[in-house]
């Protein structure tokens, strides 16, 4: 059963589809009419990062570095320290991965109030291929202290996300997606950093079960990999994290106790992401069945961003063989 | 531009030298650290602390101070030496560089020690900050009196990061900004001019929108006048080329890249043995105590 404050039309084809940078596009700019510290920086990616709606309404507060990642995150942190807000956007692939340690020694260790922004990440950048596809994002923010990081599902949810980021002190990542993404939620679903949430919940009534355990631009193929499960008799439910770090670990520790076996399911590299840090926490505590659906430690390649998600195996179908094999 | 008075250089000259002899007891009792940078640095750390930059070692987050970022982290102990003479911590506390639990780390953290604007090491990084810094006040306040300082040295300007910087603040006219290299000559494996030719460095910071100054970086008067002339450049950011002695104050250690990363004790043995390596840096600065040269006096 879906959760009642999501979209009422998932399971149709009138679902809406739109790519979660719009939202942050949205967001920075409601952000700086809000409060006069924000400022946004781009690489020569202005429009799309949606960065220009910012830049239109506030020139006199968007940095147009040029083509200097590395760059932009320390001028970033210095803006940081004279009371700024800084947004710093990019692809992924470049901030923050070209700038990773920019953003860990000037961003992160000094505690800087930045804001990265990763645009472009996953698979389903599509055509442009393997050297822009940032498939390993996720683990390397990570695994930096104090670093915040957001994976947000749908456009409703990046805007909220850059909004709350824009009020929360310290660094963090969100990650963002090229492609059009399924609306799953609404502007009015609730969101909050470090909270998880239960989108979808199963039919008890079955005898087997699984817990599905779901990051960013998939959430509507978890979702639909659940309702398929049911129809074959198998009681699934949905977790969908938005923020990774931190984890609400009492929420994925009851949802493991709640089902005894899980899949977790990211647009990433198996390793590092999701559900590394799903892996690391239960290990720790309660140790559980886990299927990871991710990219399987390989490059991404060029094709249009459905064709992707399918050759990359984070389809519907690829969840739900993934559950099958660990359901309970 | 302030002016200042012979007795005023001599008053300056004597509390180099003693923010020497802090960093040769300090690197001594951490037993590792940098010795060139921090000792051929001092005289330029003394000026800006002591004669030129707004700040309160009372208050140490004013927020109207100068900012400086120290670009090129690894020469903290001449940055946290300055601090500790200034008033900013006991002076005891330089005994603690490097060891567990101190507030001097072996890099600069922000926020373990008063006066610290941003955490540096690894290098490139400082002029992209200062830029920002720069911007941000810009932003707030187009008049700013507020004076954007960044220290990095000649090795540290191989890395790319540093020429993006420079083309951000050439291209946004940050007449605030202040960039003083300290040219050395010296960098971890060499002499610059064999590692990474980098001349001719003025014409390279001009072309990038640059007011820039060269001077000798070891005449309190001649960088006090630089650091003015810097102030009063109007539509451009500056860069003040300061040509400085590595290892100044221990001749027996100046020009020699191999005091780069070696704190006294651990140095080359070929003009002064280890054990005595302190002991004799030591009474070389202390035999210098106050001594003008010819060409500070008026």
């Amino acid at each position: 059963m879906f959760a009642t404050h999501l979209q009422p039309n998932l399971t149709s084809d009138t679902v809406e589809r739109v790519p979660t940078r719009f939202g942050y596009g949205e967001g920075l700019l409601e952000a700086g009419k809000r409060d006069e510290k924000v400022v946004a920086l781009c690489c020569d990616l202005t429009e799309s990062t949606r960065t220009n709606l910012f830049a239109e309404a506030f020139p006199h507060r968007f940095i147009q570095i040029g083509i200097g990642e590395q760059n932009m995150a320390s001028v970033a942190s210095g803006m940081a320290a004279m009371g700024k807000i800084p947004f710093m956007a990019s692809y992924a692939m470049f901030s923050p991965g070209r700038n990773w340690e920019q953003v860990r020694t000037t961003i992160a260790y000094n505690n800087s109030n930045v804001k990265v922004i990763g645009a472009h990440a996953g698979v389903s950048v599509g055509p442009d291929g393997a050297t822009h596809q940032a498939i390993e994002d996720i683990a390397i923010m990570r695994v930096i202290p104090n670093m915040v990081v957001i994976v947000p599902a749908d456009v409703h949810e990046a805007r909220k996300a850059t909004l709350a980021a824009a009020k929360f002190t310290g660094p963090v990542y969100i990650r963002l997606g090229r492609s059009n993404t399924t609306v799953v939620t609404t502007p009015e679903s609730p969101f909050e950093i470090g909270k998880a949430q239960l989108l979808y919940t199963r039919d008890a009534s079955l005898d087997k079960k699984v817990g599905i355990i779901v990051t960013g631009s998939l959430l509507h193929n978890a979702l639909m990999a659940a309702e398929a499960l049911q129809k074959e008799g198998i009681g699934a439910s949905v977790l969908h994290i938005a923020t990774i770090k931190p984890l609400d670990g009492e929420a994925v520790q009851a949802f493991a106790a709640e089902h005894g076996a899980l899949v977790t399911v990211e647009e990433h590299q198996i390793t590092g992401g999701l559900g590394g840090a799903v892996a690391e926490h239960l290990a720790e505590c309660c140790p559980t069945k886990i299927a990871r659906v991710g990219v399987m430690d390989r490059f991404g390649e060029s094709g249009e961003p459905d064709q992707l998600i399918v050759h990359f195996g984070l389809d519907v179908p690829a969840i739900v063989a993934a559950a099958k094999r660990v359901a309970s | 531009m302030q002016y200042l008075t012979s007795e005023e250089i001599k008053a300056l000259e004597r509390k180099a030298n003693s923010i020497r002899q802090s960093i040769i007891e300090m690197l001594t009792e951490a037993g590792s650290g940098h010795t060139a940078g921090p000792l051929g640095m001092a005289d330029v750390f003394t000026l800006l602390y002591f004669g030129i930059m707004k700040h309160d070692p009372e208050n140490p987050d004013w927020e109207e101070r100068d900012r400086l970022v120290l670009s090129n982290g690894h020469i903290c102990p001449v940055l946290y030496a300055t601090l500790a003479h200034a008033g900013y911590f006991p002076t005891e506390e330089l005994l603690t560089l490097r060891k567990l639990g101190s507030r001097l780390q072996g890099h600069p953290h922000r926020g373990a020690l008063p006066g610290i604007e941003t955490s540096s090491g690894p290098l490139g990084s400082g002029i992209s900050q200062a830029v920002g810094m720069a911007l941000a006040e810009r932003i707030d306040n187009p008049y700013s009196a507020k004076f954007i300082y960044c220290l990095t040295g000649d090795g540290e300007l191989n890395e790319g990061q540093i020429w993006e910087a420079l083309m951000l603040a050439g291209k946004e006219k940050l007449n605030n900004l202040i960039v003083i290299v300290d040219r050395n000559g010296i960098q971890i494996d060499g002499y610059t001019k064999d590692v990474m030719p980098l001349e001719p460095l003025a014409e390279k910071f001009e072309s990038f929108g640059f007011d820039v100054q060269e001077v000798d970086g070891h005449n309190i008067r001649a960088l006090n006048d630089a650091v003015g002339k810097a102030q009063a450049v109007y539509s451009q950011p500056s860069v003040i080329i300061a040509h400085t002695i590595a290892s100044k104050g221990v001749d027996v250690f100046e020009r020699d890249f191999r005091w780069h990363g070696n704190p006294p004790g651990k140095g080359p043995e070929d003009r002064v043995e280890k054990s005595q390596q302190s002991v004799v840096a030591l009474q070389k600065l202390r035999s210098l105590a106050g001594t003008i040269r010819p060409q500070d006096i008026d």
